[in-house]
């Protein structure tokens, strides 16, 4: 049928839709919902792991496969190292910056190196905004309380009252740099409501919230001069013999030489999975979210948390072709959009945590109320035009000209049709296990933002992860700085790799494997 | 499939019959489907990118692309990510410009708005040939951008270039060799260190925690057992 054709049901439901109002799920029906319909538990995606730390604990296949896969680097490499510091930061991102910026800012000798450029990554593409309870009605507490209650009660407390209170000094740090959050009309920072939360606690910039926060922390990493190698990705650690991590192989990804750095501390600040495509996923992750520092931390030795969990994200486009998988903001239902099925009806509060909202979008197209297209696509529609009802004409240009421009260049009007949304591989809400400085189990060895585990439980709240990025960037950047301000460097060997090798012989994997994975393999092989 | 669901189906016809179409890469020609995004339609030949792809979602600014389409002799920009092909287009990813950034301790600036011509003072030498406008694949009047910088007036400048990506398509094309992007970006800084409103109630919010006004708050919280928490969570409207 004619896409206009199909729409007509949303544009004809909705005066009926706006005077209804969905109650959320009892815990106990969630629980069902999630165990039915999450992707989390579909059981023959994932195996136990063969070896290593996590040895036995199950994980989706394409992640088990890549923590047990062979180091890239051949066990007689020269080790001589070509960069000597105090602190190796592999990453660009969000929390690869933060971390730079607060070591340099200890006197610390900081290289950051990343393997697309600067800022390439995740963070650049948050829309939602950062979480930070500022107002009369909110606190810290509360804000804890609710990053339970979505993480399904399973984080880490001490991480997570860290992260919480943390937050305010770190939206300051924030304005203090430059970034431009929206604000009321008497100058306090304005907050949005964001899914999952009790109270509007979201810092905004429109619904540029990452692309700002991330131009500003580039452009001070280069005004601070930090050393800087972009596509230099790192492929494995270095050890001194002993388990303590003393830095890492870098490739340079333009001749494909190694490039050793001799570091007294390495901050692991890689970001997630999503380009692993878990279950045949579409995703809303950059380029090289190819969960690089899971697997140089274990095969280090490092313990990984909750890597049974990822975050499906309730709104990934579905069509038109081209944005299958692209993110549509969070935003649109914070401010009051609907999920609508092909029946014409909600189905769901649309404010309930990603992980429900996410299960009952599955659900729906499972049970045929869906609406498909020819590419084998299923998914129900999100009614933007309802936000230029009820909050007049313009609104979706004002508050999310990202998303107008996205659709804009498709031909599509969204301030006019509904669009079509089915949950896309979003985040990983497990990683390296860490301690409140950031640290994880190898010594002086640090892992900040998506690549960490632990604080999110089983279900990250919206805004968190920014918020996450800052904070924990900031603690592993000091931290390290100051571990590496006592210390002296240890030498570098690739002890943990040979272990790791005769680990993997003993347990029968002789995979051809090699990880990280770097970038996915979407180059046709053939014509 | 149920019932219903046979009715709700898109008509996509360039999906079940793709349609191939020609396409020009950086002077190859190549038969891509029709509808795919220029990025794709690099995989699809075969190509391994690493630069020129970031994000895939258009907010990074990796893919900068110059493109034309067929019998029209305009150059144009696009995101690569966000760009469909068709048939007859041509085109190229641009390669990484040696623009020249300042470096600037914000916070000590003490005039950032006559230090703008210190740090750039190229940037008074636009020619208003409109080219920066007409390369940004956002749509910002980068002209006008570039003005108001000139003028002082670095609030519009922060709220036109709140959709810049950083591509730096603007920079090349630049007669008076300013780079755009960069000049609107310390305004911006600018705007948020030196001309903005400090959020009392956040200072408050920092203050309170500083002198410790959740310390029993926590105390109590952190030492609930797994179902007090859980009460405590459902309380939670």
């Amino acid at each position: 049928m004619e896409i206009h054709q199909l729409q007509q049901i949303v544009h004809k439901t909705r005066d009926a839709r706006r005077t209804q109002t969905l109650p959320k799920y009892s815990p106990a029906e969630r629980d069902t919902l999630i165990k039915k319909y999450h992707p989390d538990f579909r059981e023959n995606a994932y195996r136990a792991i063969k070896f290593g730390p996590n040895k036995g604990e199950s994980t989706v296949r394409e992640l088990a496969t890549l923590l047990e896969g062979d180091s890239p680097v051949p066990a007689d490499v020269d080790l001589t190292p070509a960069h000597t510091v105090d602190v190796l930061v592999v990453g660009g991102g969000g929390a690869g910056c933060a971390a730079s910026l607060h070591a340099h800012s200890q006197g610390a000798r900081v290289l950051l190196a990343t393997k697309l450029r600067l800022g390439d990554s995740n963070t650049v593409m948050a829309q939602g905004g950062i979480q930070v309870a500022i107002t009369n009605e909110d606190s810290p507490i509360q804000h804890f309380l609710d990053t339970l209650k979505g993480g399904h009660m399973k984080n880490d407390h001490q991480l997570l009252k860290v992260m919480v209170e943390e937050g305010p000094s770190i939206a300051k740090w924030l304005l203090d740099l430059g970034v431009l959050f929206d604000r009321d009309a008497d100058g306090n920072l304005h907050v949005k409501k964001g899914g999952g939360s009790s109270k509007p606690r979201l810092l905004t910039c429109s619904d540029y919230t990452g692309l700002e926060i991330m131009r500003v922390l580039k452009d001070e990493v280069l005004n601070q001069k930090i050393q800087l190698m972009e596509f230099s990705a790192a492929v494995e650690l270095l050890s001194d013999g002993n388990g303590v991590c003393t830095g890492a192989v870098l490739q340079d990804l333009d001749n494909k030489r190694f490039v050793v750095v001799a570091a007294k501390t390495v901050i692991l600040a890689t970001g997630g999975i999503g380009r692993l495509h878990i279950q045949g996923f579409p995703t809303s992750n950059h380029y090289g979210a190819t969960g690089d520092g899971l697997a140089m931390a274990y095969r280090m030795g490092a313990k990984l948390l909750q890597i049974d969990t990822f975050q499906y994200h309730p709104s990934g486009a579905v069509f038109p072709e081209q944005l299958i998988g692209a993110l549509v903001t969070e935003g649109i239902r914070s401010e009051g959009g609907h999920l609508v099925n092909a029946k014409g009806e909600r189905f769901v509060n649309e404010l309930d945590t990603r992980d429900v909202v996410s299960s009952s979008i599955i659900r729906e197209c499972e049970e045929g109320r869906g609406i498909r297209t020819m590419s084998g696509r299923i998914g129900v529609w999100l009614d933007t035009p309802l936000l230029e009802v009820e909050q007049g004409p313009g609104t979706l240009e004002k508050h999310f000209p990202a998303m107008v421009r996205q659709y804009k260049r498709y031909g599509i009007d969204i301030a006019k049709d509904p669009v079509l949304i089915y949950p896309t591989l979003h985040y990983q809400n497990g990683g390296v296990q860490i301690d409140v400085d950031s640290e994880s189990g190898v010594r002086n060895l640090f892992v900040a933002g998506e690549t960490s585990g632990g604080l999110h439980g089983r279900n990250r709240l919206m805004g968190n992860s920014l918020l996450d990025l800052m904070v924990f960037g900031k603690r592993a950047g000091l931290t390290a700085a100051a571990r590496a301000a006592s210390m002296k460097q240890g030498k570098l060997t690739l002890e943990h790799v040979k272990r790791f090798r005769e680990d993997a012989r003993k347990h029968g994997v002789s995979s051809d494997i090699t990880s990280p994975m770097l970038f996915p393999a979407y180059a046709k092989k053939e014509g | 499939m149920p019932e219903v669901d046979k009715e709700n189906v898109i008509d996509q016809e360039e999906v079940l019959r793709p349609k191939m179409v020609s396409v020009e890469i950086a002077g190859k020609t190549y038969q891509v489907p029709e509808g795919i995004t220029v990025i794709k339609a690099l995989w699809y030949t075969g190509q391994e990118v690493i630069r020129g792809a970031g994000c895939l979602g258009g907010f990074c600014g990796a893919c900068a692309t110059y493109y034309r389409t067929k019998d029209d002799p305009k150059v144009k920009t696009c995101l690569a990510c966000q760009t469909a092909v068709q048939d007859g287009m041509s085109f190229s990813m641009v390669p990484p410009f040696p623009a020249r950034k300042a470096t600037y301790q914000m916070a000590e600036l003490k005039d950032p708005k006559q230090d703008l011509f210190t740090l750039y003072p190229e940037a008074p030498l636009c020619r208003n040939c409109n080219a920066c406008t007409e390369a940004c694949p956002q749509t910002i009047d980068v002209r006008e951008g570039v003005w108001r910088a000139v003028f002082g007036d670095f609030k519009a400048v922060s709220e036109m270039f709140m959709d810049c990506v950083m591509c730096g398509l603007c920079v090349p094309v630049c007669i008076a060799d300013i780079a755009p992007n960069l000049v609107a970006l310390y305004a911006s800084r600018a705007q948020g260190v030196h001309f903005t409103d400090k959020p009392q109630r956040l200072f408050h919010r920092i203050k309170e925690i500083e002198e410790g006004r959740y310390a029993e708050e926590w105390d109590r919280v952190l030492h609930m057992n797994e179902q007090q928490l859980k009460e405590a969570c459902a309380e939670l409207k």
